[in-house]
């Protein structure tokens, strides 16, 4: 390289420092105003390590760019015309692409939506013009048509090292497409690279006010019917008109469907509605995934990953750590492994900076990742190549190959290393400076002649590149000072040891300095130093340990299982066992499991290789079954923001992380009906559940159960506790219930005869199924003119009541639902908390059953729940019922109600082993579940819980002590806050959380 | 049923059902009644098996195994079989201030304000509710009237429960003040996975400055209480004054170890006689509650964990952790209705490490101990109220808690009420016997 050319070099990159903003590719369309500036922008970066994608590394290679492109990668020939960069010693790698941005967007707030009792129901969007009945579904929003560069957003993201990003609007279930754009300054028609680039989901509704959907499975049910409507809309039917939302939801199809949940199980919930409509979504992830990566695998998915790790918890005072879960403890500790889970796994995952305070952490958070085993390829790979293919725009970004644009980083040395300097980050072959000291290495050894008089010496200039330092070598090794100010050099060092300081300026070239100075006596001197050789630092970063992550637990709460328990032969031996059957109670009896299913019941029946329980002064019954029962659902059990919402489904919300699973094995109950609320008069779906603990959603589900729906009566469904404001929504009486019942039921039976072409409905979808008897109703009521009413509304469309609900006051109409054949799931003795149960009474599960009836008792609380058994005594108290009848209440009669007496429910060969072994009576107050088993497999174990809670307080032990270890070194903490749980009743209206923490705080 | 068995000998006993409005409160006890061959739970721990229990003008003369014959003109009623308990005592509920939960006009417990020691709660307790009578039919004799809202919402009462208005109700009036104290909870965090809100400082602060307006208004009360005479007289001073010379108890109402640790550091301040209302965390400090003398009416065990990780069966233990202690304990139950479950709530907490007699205390002596009642309540001992409660089995178990007879100051109650008599209306209706 001749000498001008070098010069040429180094004045390019002073300029480069000036012009970096500057944008070199006007359009064409544009009046200039002064004299035009065409240039073409052609650099060669020569000398590099070119790092053109994770595999693929090239050493002293040449980059050349032109008009904002590649032009060749490797040995490609120098243009003439081309600004020739001296990269030697530099790493040059593509530049990041983060495919969930909201950069140039407007910042989403959320209205203060206030409870029910506080505003005014919305029923209707209100959202102006041509466009779709929910204020969510946004899905003619595009992103493009209102992004604005924003240079201080944009400085931050190309200081951590992005080019491009995939920006959205982040508001709504449905938020309308996504624009692909480079973080370069200047006009947006040259930034924006795609102006459709992705699709965008979430289950959140952002800032629509209006009232639906109010839950998770409303959100869910609400993406359904919008994929269902946009497939109906294609044929342009007449009587929707223009629809603007769902002709952009149409030609928003093809393009990445991108969804953005919050938690683990909503990674599942999203994937399931691609897969009923044949859409692969794009995960962007929450950053607990890794408790559950079988499922995650399973979704087919590509994910991204957030970088948010969550900080060690201040944990000084015991008292706030108390109400800290070690679920949130192990988080902490765990979070950071999830991409190392993700490779392990082979998904493909790629990163995002969103969800991190400071985008200046994304690469020392991919450290932290890399760390606990993640490798550099896939780190790389992550940030590069997997986001641009998953964003379809690998023609574009992503690597270092000719006709791609030319967004690349220019470093100091490789890219996770934790000492490497990002220099420069060009992006559309415009270049922005990052951190420009040390871009020119000076460090190595010189020998300095000093005139007149000729004398030399040996310089050192060691240090880092950055923040060079000096020394001066001789038999004692002093030290001096240097500092550079672009090409400007100053010395300062003593000739001998304490000796006077010998002061130079000049100027520092690349392998030769020289200037002007002082000696130490004063005079005037000329110099100049010649590079001799480089400085090779001493290595001193330590080999890293690989950070281990603790042990997971399934489901992720203290009471988990390290590992998915199996099912294995069990005989229980000499119980008394409460066999539901004609045989009655059975003293002395052995009760045989295989295969998860009752093999045999009798007298001294061989173990063969079961694992044998001795049951002696114990009682054996059915497991207990929750008729009613909100434990264990997401976000929301209502969705009462309308009076019919029989499109909604509780299977949707399924949530195994609840610690209520475990407490009420613990109580005995092996199945659980969950069903949707009752602020409306048919609310949605249920689903009964095996509390299969540590199973995930799917597998807790009772398999084969028939399909049940909630309905509703009485004040809930008029509003008539949810104050003042709630006077808009139909039906404020019980005259208007019935009206919205018939007015359903014959919708539905239109609905059925509408010829092709029709819109499928999948509100009414469900009510047709119930017209077939092919779904049953359990519907929450109280008062008598109301079951009488619903009773003569079903008949009149020849459809049956299957169960009434709370049913407080069955009793007075206990011979009319015998007549129509519902049967009666009922609390024990509540009474006197709103008007319409002043006459109920404790005696109403005796007199329903005496008539007739199929009787249950209930729970609809996740603490009675716990009890069951103590419930169902109470029907001994009150009218003097069997003690085997009352076990009953709780055990057969519900598993007859929901249509699973087959399987459960009684003791009896061929049947589910779903029972509990208790310490007493099981209708004793005295008595305590022992043993809890489902399927065979002990679930609750009363020694194997002492050892669970000796586990949770040394493991909690071990994470405080370690989190303390943090705070001492200096790490940021977060404050130790109480963990929340989510709980349900029936009348729980909001989709927030209710702290089962001290009641009347 | 089984109570159709027994020979009533007492005349204002009806066996025909009647309507709830005449159902009268009983008329004093004119002649001695003298139980026998009962099993008698005193109520202090001891059991007497084939017992006999004596009782006169209202007043219990004798007890124990030994008795002479009953007096000539005595009533004897032959218990063979049978429980005798204490009339059991129902702490802290909105019993007879609260009709029907959802309807705003039958709601008397909530006034406005956050400091109103001088409201009364006595004088809002209907007599003539309809679940006063739920309550007594399950052996519940005596409640605690109490009121909420704010941060002292006034004073409770101790009433029984068979009465024609609230001045014959009254057992012991206005002998509580309660302090509802602010919550020390730290803002809640989101389950895991879900963003990470910034969370205020202010709200443990304005807890704090809650609570130290509280003390203050203590600090102001009792100087106004040394204070010979009043140019202005100060009802809330006044309404305070028999804490300071510990003729009335304060309640505080809390859950959390630091919220107890205020209370105890109240009671040293002011020299109150303190009791800790709730106590759902009081397991973890019952030593430091035993050495400072304070008492728990500890929340119904029958209540969740506080915190997922907890040992899923502590509600249920705390009372065994307590009794273990030493501490001075009753046992509660929320709400107003829910009352009628309270023994069964004692009989949860003996499932779970205490003996049947001290879970029985739980609901009787001790509570009278703690609401200062025990001199003429609480216990099966000659010189108490004729306060008794019969079953024909264990009370705390619902299989067995068949309430046959109730005594209230000697008094036998008419066990009926309207549930029953809905009951019998329905059993009539399908012709069921």
């Amino acid at each position: 390289m001749s000498k001008t050319r070098k010069s040429a070099a180094r004045l390019c990159l002073l300029l480069g420092g000036l012009l970096a903003g500057y944008i070199s590719h006007a359009q064409e369309t544009f009046p200039v105003n002064g004299i035009a500036d065409k240039r073409d922008g052609c650099y060669a970066f020569v000398k590099a390590t070119i790092v053109k994608n994770a595999t693929v590394t090239l050493s002293n290679a040449t980059l050349v760019i032109r008009d904002g492109r590649i032009i060749s990668v490797g040995t490609g020939p120098i243009p003439k015309d081309a600004v020739i960069i001296d990269c030697e010693g530099k790493y040059i790698y593509p530049s990041f692409i983060d495919p969930y941005s909201d950069y140039g967007t407007q910042p989403v707030k959320k209205s203060a939506s206030g409870s029910r009792g506080e505003r005014d129901p919305q029923l209707q969007s209100a959202t102006k013009g041509a466009y779709g009945w929910n204020q969510a579904i946004k899905s003619e929003v595009n992103a493009a048509s209102f992004f604005n560069t924003d240079e201080g957003t944009a400085k931050t993201l190309r200081e951590a090292g992005f080019g491009t990003v995939l920006t959205h609007q982040r508001d709504g279930i449905a938020r309308g497409t996504g624009a692909l754009v480079t973080l370069a300054s200047g006009k947006e028609n040259k930034v924006l690279i795609r102006e459709k680039a992705s699709a965008q989901y979430s289950f959140d509704k952002g800032m629509s006010t209006q009232d639906y959907p109010s839950s998770l499975m409303g959100t869910i049910a609400l993406l359904r019917q919008t994929y269902l409507d946009a497939q109906w809309y294609k044929s342009r039917p007449a009587k929707e008109g223009i629809n603007l939302t769902l002709q952009a939801w149409n030609e928003s199809q093809p393009l990445p469907q991108i969804f953005d949940v919050q938690d683990k199980w909503d990674v599942l919930r999203a994937d399931k509605i691609g897969d009923e409509f044949g859409v692969q979504y794009i995960i962007k992830a929450a950053g607990n995934e890794y408790q559950r990566i079988p499922e995650m695998i399973a979704t087919k998915a590509s994910f991204i990953l957030p970088l948010n790790f969550p900080l060690p918890i201040d944990v000084e005072d015991p008292g706030d750590v108390r109400f800290v879960a070690l679920s949130d403890m192990k988080h902490w500790e765990m979070a950071p492994s999830e991409p190392v889970a993700f490779e392990k796994a082979n998904i493909p995952f790629c990163f995002t900076a969103s969800g991190l305070k400071d985008v200046k952490q994304f690469l020392s958070a991919i450290r932290k990742a890399i760390d606990y085993g993640l490798s550099e390829q896939k780190a790389l790979d992550a940030i590069t190549l997997v986001p641009a293919r998953l964003l379809k725009a690998e023609d574009q970004i992503g690597s270092l190959e000719s006709g791609k644009l030319a967004n690349f980083l220019i470093t100091s040395g490789t890219l996770f290393n934790e000492n490497t300097v990002l220099y420069q980050n060009w992006i559309q072959g415009e270049r922005y400076s990052i951190k420009e000291e040390g871009w020119k290495d000076l460090r190595g050894t010189y020998t300095l002649t000093i005139l007149p008089g000729n004398t030399t010496y040996t310089l050192l200039v060691k240090g880092s590149a950055a923040a060079p330092a000096l020394s001066l070598l001789q038999k004692d090794t002093l030290p001096g000072s240097i500092a550079l100010n672009g090409e400007l050099v100053k010395l300062v060092f003593p000739v001998k040891k304490g000796g006077s300081q010998l002061r130079l300026n000049g100027i520092a070239g690349t392998k030769e300095w020289s200037g002007t100075g002082t000696d130490t006596s004063g005079g005037l001197v000329k110099w100049h130093a010649v590079y001799n050789a480089a400085y090779t630092p001493k290595d001193t970063t330590k080999p890293k340990d690989q950070l281990l992550a603790g042990k997971m637990y399934y489901p992720f709460n203290g009471y988990g299982w390290e590992s998915i328990p199996q099912q294995q032969d069990v005989l229980i031996k000499n119980a008394t066992v409460w066999t539901n059957e004609k045989e009655g109670k059975l003293e002395n009896t052995d009760v045989l499991i295989r295969n998860g299913k009752i093999a045999q019941v009798g007298k001294n029946l061989p173990a063969g290789n079961a694992r044998v329980i001795d049951g002696t002064g114990k009682h054996l019954t059915p497991g207990i079954i929750d008729e009613h029962s909100h434990i264990a659902i997401s976000k929301g059990v209502n969705e009462g923001t309308q009076s019919v919402t029989s499109e909604v489904r509780i299977a949707d919300v399924v949530n195994p992380d609840d610690v209520n699973i475990y407490r009420q094995l613990s109580g005995g109950v092996t199945s659980s009906h969950l069903l949707h609320g009752s602020a409306n008069t048919i609310g949605g779906q249920s689903q009964l559940i095996k509390l299969r603990w540590g199973a995930d959603a799917e597998e807790l589900k009772f398999a084969g159960a028939d399909p049940f729906i909630k309905f509703a009566l009485g004040e809930n469904v008029k509003q008539s506790n949810w104050g003042d404001r709630q006077k808009i929504r139909f039906p404020q009486t019980r005259m208007g219930v019935e009206g919205v019942l018939t007015d359903a039921f014959t919708r539905a039976r239109d609905y059925e005869k509408e010829g092709p072409g029709k819109r499928r409905d999948l509100q009414l979808d469900a009510l047709v199924e119930i017209l077939h008897s092919k779904r049953f109703v359990t519907c929450h009521s109280y008062v008598q003119s109301e079951i009488n009413m619903l009773i003569k509304v079903a008949e009149s469309f020849d459809f049956h009541i299957n169960t009434f609900t709370h049913i407080l006051e069955g009793y007075k109409v206990a011979d009319k639902m015998k007549q129509h054949g519902a049967g009666g799931s009922t609390f024990a003795d509540w009474w006197a908390y709103k008007m319409e149960v002043q006459d109920a009474i404790p005696y109403n599960a005796t007199i329903m059953q005496r008539v007739g009836l199929t009787v249950a008792i209930n729970s609809d609380d996740a603490e009675m729940a716990r009890r069951l058994n103590q419930e169902a005594a109470k029907s001994i108290k009150y009218g003097d019922m069997t003690e085997e009848d009352a076990l009953k209440l709780v055990t057969l009669n519900p598993a007859k109600l929901l249509h699973v007496a087959e399987h459960v429910g009684s003791i009896k060969p061929g049947k589910d082993a779903d029972l509990v072994l208790w310490s007493n009576d099981p209708l004793s107050i005295y008595a305590k579940a022992e043993k809890t088993i489902v399927d065979g497999i002990v679930y609750f174990d009363r020694d194997r819980d002492l050892e669970l809670r000796q586990r949770i307080s040394a493991e909690r032990n071990r994470l405080v002590q370690k989190m303390l270890a943090e705070k001492k070194k200096g790490t940021p903490t977060q404050k130790a806050a109480p963990t929340e749980e989510e709980m349900y009743h029936c009348e729980d209206l909001q989709a927030g959380h209710q702290k089962s923490l001290i009641s009347g705080n | 049923m089984k109570q159709l068995t027994f020979i009533y000998t007492l005349s204002f006993i009806s066996l025909a059902a009647t309507a709830q409005e005449t159902m009268y409160p009983a008329a004093k006890q004119e002649k001695t009644i003298y139980l026998s061959h009962a099993t008698i739970h005193v109520g202090n721990g001891q059991v007497i098996e084939n017992g006999s229990l004596v009782f006169t003008g209202g007043k219990i003369t004798a007890v124990g195994s030994n008795l002479a014959a009953p007096a000539a003109e005595a009533t004897v009623l032959d218990l063979k079989g049978e429980h005798v308990y204490p009339g059991i005592i129902a702490p802290l509920t909105t019993l007879g201030l609260t009709e029907v939960a959802a309807v705003r006009s039958t709601n008397d417990y909530s006034e406005v304000g956050e400091i109103n020691p001088s409201v009364r709660s006595l004088v809002a307790y209907n007599t003539d509710s309809k679940v006063i009578n739920t309550l007594r039919s399950n052996g519940i004799l005596l409640a605690q009237i109490t009121p909420e809202g704010g941060m002292i919402p006034g004073s409770s009462s101790v009433v029984q429960l068979d009465a024609w208005n609230w001045e014959d109700a009254a057992y012991r009036a206005d002998g509580a003040i309660h302090f509802y104290m602010p919550s020390l909870l730290p803002p809640a965090a989101p389950p895991a996975g879900r963003p990470t809100p910034v969370i205020p400082d202010d709200k443990i602060k304005e807890a704090m400055e809650k609570i130290s307006q509280v003390r203050a208004f203590f600090r102001e009360a009792q100087a106004y209480s040394q204070e010979e005479k009043h140019t202005a007289t100060n009802l809330k001073f006044e309404a305070v004054h028999k804490l300071f010379t510990r003729q009335e108890k304060l309640f505080i109402h809390c859950d959390l170890v630091k919220e107890m640790l205020l209370a105890i550091d109240m009671a040293k301040e002011f020299g109150f006689d303190v009791v800790i209302a709730g106590g759902a965390d009081s397991w973890m400090i019952a030593d430091m509650l035993k050495q400072n003398n304070i008492a728990v009416v500890l929340k119904q065990p029958h209540s969740l964990p506080v915190m997922q990780d907890d040992d899923v069966d502590q509600p249920y233990k705390t009372a065994a952790q307590l009794q273990q202690a030493g501490v001075l304990f009753c046992i509660s139950n929320e709400g107003f209705w829910q009352q009628r479950n309270l023994p069964f709530e004692a009989g949860t907490a003996s499932a779970y490490g205490i003996s049947k007699e001290d879970a029985l205390s739980a609901i009787t002596l001790n509570t009278a101990r703690i609401l200062g009642i025990d001199k003429t309540t609480g216990s099966l001992e000659a010189g108490k109220d004729a306060n008794i409660t019969i079953s024909t089995g264990d009370i705390m178990d619902m299989r067995t808690s068949i309430i046959t007879r109730a005594f209230i100051q000697g008094r036998e109650i008419n066990l009926d009420n309207k549930q029953k008599q809905l009951y019998e209306r329905y059993k009539y209706k399908y012709g069921l016997k």
